[in-house]
């Protein structure tokens, strides 16, 4: 691996060489390695870019890493994960995609990740976006994932864009059984004249499944975000969104939670508030002898943590 | 080691300007300085106003013989005066450890956070890695506030009523703080107070009432007036105010 690959590996996926466990790595469309374990069987689909994961039941403990590359100005890819997460595994599972544009073109990766969570299998997701390059063209990404979570699993999942992407639209569609929980926390930084769109949907189907979605984001600059969040309670269950936003310079943010309850035993909660630093905690800062601006990376360091 | 010269403070407001600082002449010295004086009488402004949050109106400030009238609030803070604020400030994200980190200026190990939060009767174990944010009760922000000042080290603190919000139980604790600071501080401190514990154990009290420097003095000076009778707020104010 080159010095650009393995400073983006660890970007996206705090990879310092080949993973332990299962892996797949993939560059400018073209494998770099794939290592199948005992219990994490990885296959290529036939019918389009992607592979399909077969985690065995009762699999735990386990971790495989599937990140992303794109190196080659002005290449563009669409990819098709699906994960099968067997009954009762308790899995750890890192996505990312680091895109290197120093040309003209815009490159783009958009991945769509669907996973099928077993009965009481628990899942924990870690995706991250990174971007950087020197010439003009962008990096753009477009996440879609899909979730399906069986009576009593659970998916934790956090996904976190801290630098350089330019353009970022992010579908979630989440369905959940009987018993069944799901947890999305959100981090995203934006800045310059960057642009990102957080979409989530979440339907709580099963009796007692549960859902909290926590956005946490810095806008920057000139940049723009729109965060919609909908939760709809089908059964009796519990929802919770929430967006906490921090805006600076000339950006916009749109905080747009909704929730929708089909049953009286539902109970759904929504929470956004978007606003500048507080004036009192530079201050703070200030008087332990930071200045303005170090005090402000503090605060952003801190909220994003 | 602080001199505050004729210093004034006024605000705008929609019947014109209005005096909160008056013309206040004092110089503090090594040793523990407190301010006494009724509710809305400019005792936190001055804080404020020594620590660089508030601009002066007129006047000037000295610290060690060097002007800093003009500095903002982090040069005054690197020349070595800290601040505990009244009502603390809450963060999403920083922790304990954090901000006693940050208020050190170096890494400390855990043993040193530890130290500092034993300080001002915390148990680190269960504060280290907690959030500063609403999760945290007003008394115990207060006593962070005060490990923060702690951690800084500076020759000069000022302390905004470090014990409201504090319960009873914690605060002999508190006074015991301010105790052993006081043996072992080698600079000086300035502490807003209206507790005759704190008042007790000051080299000097400070009287301030309507914008105003009423008395300096000894607490063997100060005090007889100042409690002399009930003690309650009302008639304390009402001495000071006559």
């Amino acid at each position: 691996m080159d010095a650009i690959q393995k400073r983006m590996l660890e970007a996206v996926a705090d990879l310092h060489e080949i993973p332990q466990g299962a892996y797949n790595i993939r560059q400018d469309g073209e494998l770099v390695g794939r290592r199948s374990s005992e219990h994490i069987e990885i296959v290529p689909k036939k019918d389009k870019d992607g592979i399909d994961i077969y985690i065995k039941a009762g699999t735990k403990n386990e971790s495989m890493h599937i990140p992303v590359l794109l190196s080659k100005s002005g290449y563009t890819e669409t990819v098709y994960n699906d994960f099968h997460i067997g009954e009762d595994c308790d899995v750890l599972i890192v996505a990312g995609c680091g895109i290197h544009n120093s040309g003209e073109g815009d490159s783009k990766h958009d991945g769509i990740h669907t996973f099928y969570v077993g009965k009481n299998a628990k899942v924990r997701y870690v995706e991250k976006h990174y971007g950087e390059g020197d010439g003009n063209g962008k990096n753009l990404m477009n996440p879609t994932t899909i979730v399906e979570i069986e009576e009593g699993g659970r998916m934790e999942m956090e996904t976190a864009q801290i630098k350089g992407v330019d353009s970022t639209d992010r579908k979630t569609e989440a369905r959940l059984a009987k018993g069944a929980s799901l947890v999305i926390r959100e981090k995203l930084m934006t800045h310059g004249s960057q642009y990102a769109k957080t979409d989530f949907v979440v339907e709580l189907n099963g009796e007692d499944s549960s859902a909290n979605v926590v956005s946490r984001s810095v806008a920057k600059d000139n940049s723009k975000q729109v965060f919609y969040s909908h939760i709809k309670g089908n059964n009796r269950c519990n929802g919770h969104t929430e967006c906490d936003a921090i805006i600076m310079d000339n950006a916009s943010v749109s905080a747009i939670p909704e929730i929708t309850a089909a049953s009286v035993d539902a109970s759904l909660i929504h929470e956004a508030a978007i606003g500048k630093i507080a004036g009192e905690q530079l201050i703070k800062l200030m008087t332990l002898g930071l200045s303005e601006k170090e005090a402000e990376e503090q605060i952003i360091q801190g909220f994003l943590k | 080691m602080l001199e505050l010269k004729n210093v004034s403070y006024e605000v705008d407001t929609e019947t014109g300007t209005k005096e909160i600082l008056q013309d206040i002449n004092l110089k503090i010295e090594d040793g523990f300085v407190a301010i006494t004086g009724p509710n809305g009488g400019g005792k936190s402004t001055l804080a404020k106003v020594i620590v660089g949050i508030y601009p002066v109106t007129s006047g000037q400030i000295l610290f060690n013989g060097e002007d800093i009238t003009h500095l903002s609030v982090t040069e005054r803070a690197q020349k070595g005066i800290g601040y505990a604020f009244q009502q603390p400030v809450r963060f999403k994200g920083i922790t304990v450890s954090d901000l006693i980190t940050l208020a050190a200026g170096r890494k400390l190990s855990v043993a040193e956070i530890c130290a500092y939060l034993s300080e001002v009767g915390l148990c680190a174990r269960d504060y280290i890695n907690r959030e500063i944010n609403a999760s945290l009760s007003g008394g115990e922000l207060k006593r962070i506030e005060i490990a923060t000042v702690l951690a800084r080290a500076v020759p000069f603190s000022v302390f905004d009523e470090p014990e409201a919000g504090i319960d009873l139980w914690s605060f002999n604790n508190l006074i015991s703080v301010f105790e052993k600071m006081h043996d072992q501080y080698k600079g000086s401190i300035l502490i807003i107070s209206h507790q005759e514990r704190i008042l007790n154990i000051a080299d000097k009290i400070v009287v301030i009432a309507n914008g105003k420097l009423q008395k300096v003095g000894t607490k063997e000076e100060i005090l007889p007036d100042l409690l002399c009778s009930s003690g309650t707020c009302k008639t304390l104010l009402d001495k000071i105010t006559t």
